[in-house]
């Protein structure tokens, strides 16, 4: 594992070059509520690369939700809570691109001209998605995960745009022993969630959900794998709902091992 | 004149269900996005070239003022004539003052947006003026009685077969999807009004300040003799639409046309500096220029300032996943897709139903990386989204949700309970963790996708529980 990269061998012991790593994991609320295995999975990630992980007390949501919908005091409300319950916790790291725009991008615009705007500055400075955070910081590109079958990826749009993401995460699966990649048509479309605009312009969203099906059928993969579980929630309801044999997992979980053939 | 009404999630539904409609965004936007990046990879650097157009394009608002006042100074001493507009309805009521004037009884036009925007056509064949549209396109929509439904592509709604259906009725052409054959009836019919017409009416891609010109540029060589065939040409233009030099409209001009149609340049790039002189053979014996501003001004300096950096090529709109679903006229403005998102809110605040426009978007954020000047196009919909809210626009669920919402999200022990009953619910109404029914307004999702049913424990607990194990 490249993770060896970070310890000098010294005198036949492995020691560390620098005090042991240490995060913040913000799960966000959609994985603590619906989808903990993610949230495990991220740890156990971080865990192996000898990363300490904590996870702070009393971390809700980025307040991503209303701020998108405009109402944007109860998204000060919400956000500014967990900027203070995020302060002093060095690295924070994420296994969502989309709450991870939200606090890199958007906390400028929600918290400009507010108490909140420098630790806002602050925050976004040491937030981190997971992928982001293994293969750009940590250096890592084979975390030892196993799958026999075919991966497609789907980028997920805020992470795509507003964080760079989509090389990191291809890395680590073209890492993964035994798994085919294969290229999804259309990889970079939005899956039409959005939040809210899923189910306020419903059929909108329902049409673009039905291109990304339909690309998923194309390109023939056992497991659609992508870094945000809102786009998941969209794109396994859609293949549930067609009775489709595809899978939608979280990057997270396929490199933990936590998908079963 | 007739309202000009947004009534625009009403059209999702019938747009999303017109075949030919989806057969045509299809093509078409499928068309442009790929002419787009072979356009944008042929250059070194197109994102040098965008931050450059972006930087023109800002520091020509800066200096609005003053590069306008150059360009009408410019443009009226060499004997054009300039109408500052402060609204649609003085533009309108110049033109037809004009046309009343001088006796003009048949109007050939060019295209433009900003004509759109103030209605301009229906005005003047309202005090009786023959008008013809004669961009091929806009050309095919008025005989058809519609409005343009992309920026650049008016017609990009309309197959080759609704065409010829409204070519044979309109025009006397013998049935046919030979699309030459189509092109020739079209210009056929449309020379003669060129000779016929006593005035031209064009829009302006981008005013030049320091040459005291105006530039168009065009496919099809209409919007030149729209400018020089009849003896009248009024030029109308967005105050919005200037830039300094001729330096800087080479860069605008590029990133115009390769984001646009994917073209290296345009086939025809008209400037135009006043009427004929009389040295010259061709030309038109007036020339005026309406500088429109209909609310622009209000806009320079406030917090949506960078939408006035558009320069309407409609690559956003190609980019956008919703304008590719939708198509053009259900958002119910002259402006569609992304931009228009924003731009029809600014500039028409008083249509109904108007605030709901900016959610016309998942977010994606495809029309920000597509923009050739770079319109942080995302952020602007989530401010207009904050005013509306301001100003008590919002569904009437939203406010109690949010309210609940951030009690939740603030309180850890409301936080737990509140999760605790999601995942009752949720597992009470689902099968095997996949839920298909929710309770109004949540049965919007599941119409056609199941939602997940809540863990039985969350991930905060099932990690309180392996520190407690000690693992």
């Amino acid at each position: 594992m490249r993770s060896r990269s970070l310890r000098l061998k010294q005198k036949g012991h492995v020691m560390t070059a620098q005090p042991r790593r240490r995060v913040a994991l913000f799960v966000s609320c959609i994985v603590d509520q619906i989808y903990p295995a993610v949230g495990l999975a991220t740890a156990e990630l971080l865990e192996r690369q000898g990363v300490e992980v904590t996870v702070p007390r009393g971390l809700t949501c980025c307040g991503q939700m209303a701020f998108n919908a405009g109402f944007r005091d109860d998204a000060y409300a919400v956000a500014g809570r967990t900027i203070e319950v995020l302060r002093h916790q060095g690295d924070v790291v994420l296994p969502s691109g989309s709450c991870g725009a939200m606090i890199r991008h958007l906390y400028h615009e929600l918290f400009h001209g507010t108490r909140h705007a420098a630790a806002a500055k602050e925050l976004a400075a040491r937030t981190y998605e997971l992928t982001e955070y293994l293969v750009d910081v940590l250096g890592v590109s084979d975390v030892g995960a196993r799958f026999s079958g075919t991966i497609a990826f789907h980028d997920a749009c805020h992470g795509m745009r507003y964080m760079g993401l989509g090389r990191q995460a291809r890395v680590l699966l073209e890492h993964v022993a035994g798994a085919t990649i294969v290229p999804l048509p259309g990889s970079d479309e939005c899956c039409g969630f959005g939040g809210l605009f899923a189910v306020k312009q419903h059929q909108i969203s329902e049409a673009m959900l039905h291109r990304k099906l339909a690309h998923i059928d194309q390109c023939g993969c056992d497991v659609l794998v992508t870094g945000d579980t809102s786009c998941m929630t969209q794109i396994a309801g859609g293949l549930s709902r067609a009775k489709s044999r595809v899978r939608a997992r979280h990057i997270a979980e396929v490199l933990a091992n936590r998908v079963e053939r | 004149m007739t309202t000009h009404t947004i009534a625009f999630f009403d059209r999702v539904e019938s747009a999303l269900h017109d075949d030919s409609l989806q057969t045509a965004l299809g093509r078409a936007t499928t068309r442009f996005i790929g002419n787009r990046a072979s356009a944008v990879a042929a250059v070194d650097d197109f994102e040098a070239l965008r931050d450059r157009a972006r930087a023109i394009r800002a520091g020509a608002l800066a200096r609005l003022d003053e590069l306008l006042a150059r360009l009408a100074d410019m443009i009226e001493r060499r004997g054009g004539h300039v109408c500052w507009a402060e609204d649609g309805a003085a533009a309108r009521q110049y033109i037809i003052d004009l046309a009343q004037q001088r006796g003009v009884h048949t109007i050939v036009k060019s295209k433009s947006m900003a004509s759109e925007e103030i209605h301009l056509n229906e005005a003047l064949e309202h005090v009786g003026l023959d008008v013809i549209e004669t961009d091929l396109g806009e050309y095919i929509i008025q005989l058809a009685g519609e409005t343009p439904s992309h920026i650049i592509a008016p017609a990009i709604h309309k197959t080759r077969e609704q065409v010829r259906d409204l070519f044979v009725e309109h025009l006397g052409m013998t049935p046919t999807d030979d699309i030459p054959t189509m092109t020739r009836t079209a210009r056929t019919a449309l020379r003669q009004r060129f000779l016929q017409a006593d005035m031209g009416i064009s829009g302006v891609n981008f005013g030049v300040a320091n040459e005291g010109a105006i530039v168009i540029v065009e496919n099809e060589g209409n919007a030149r003799l729209t400018t020089t065939a009849p003896r009248i040409h009024v030029a109308i233009m967005g105050i919005e639409r200037i830039c300094e030099n001729l330096d800087d409209l080479g860069v605008l001009l590029q990133v115009l046309a390769r984001s646009a149609t994917g073209q290296r340049l345009s086939v025809y790039t008209s400037v135009i500096s006043g009427p004929r002189r009389p040295h010259e053979p061709d030309g038109p014996d007036e020339f005026h220029l309406v500088l429109l501003d209909n609310r622009r001004s209000d806009i320079i300096g406030g917090g949506y300032a960078e939408a006035l950096m558009c320069i309407r090529c409609g690559a956003c709109l190609n980019a956008c996943p919703v304008y590719q679903s939708i198509g053009g006229h259900a958002y119910g403005g002259v402006y569609s897709g992304p931009i228009g998102a924003i731009l029809t809110p600014l500039l028409q605040p008083e249509l109904p139903d108007v605030h709901k426009l900016p959610h016309a978007s998942s977010l994606c954020g495809a029309c920000e990386w597509a923009c050739p000047v770079k319109i942080a196009i995302p952020d602007l919909l989530l401010r207009l989204r904050a005013d509306a809210v301001k100003n008590g626009k919002y569904e009437p669920y939203e406010p109690l949700a949010m309210f609940g919402w951030r009690q939740a999200m603030t309180n850890p022990a409301l936080y737990g309970m509140g999760g605790k009953l999601a995942s009752l619910g949720t597992r009470m109404l689902g099968r095997d963790g996949r839920v298909g029914w929710l309770p109004p307004p949540l049965d919007q999702w599941t119409k056609q996708r199941d939602f997940p049913a809540f863990a039985p424990k969350t991930f905060t607990e099932l990690w309180e529980e392996r520190k407690r194990a000690g693992s």
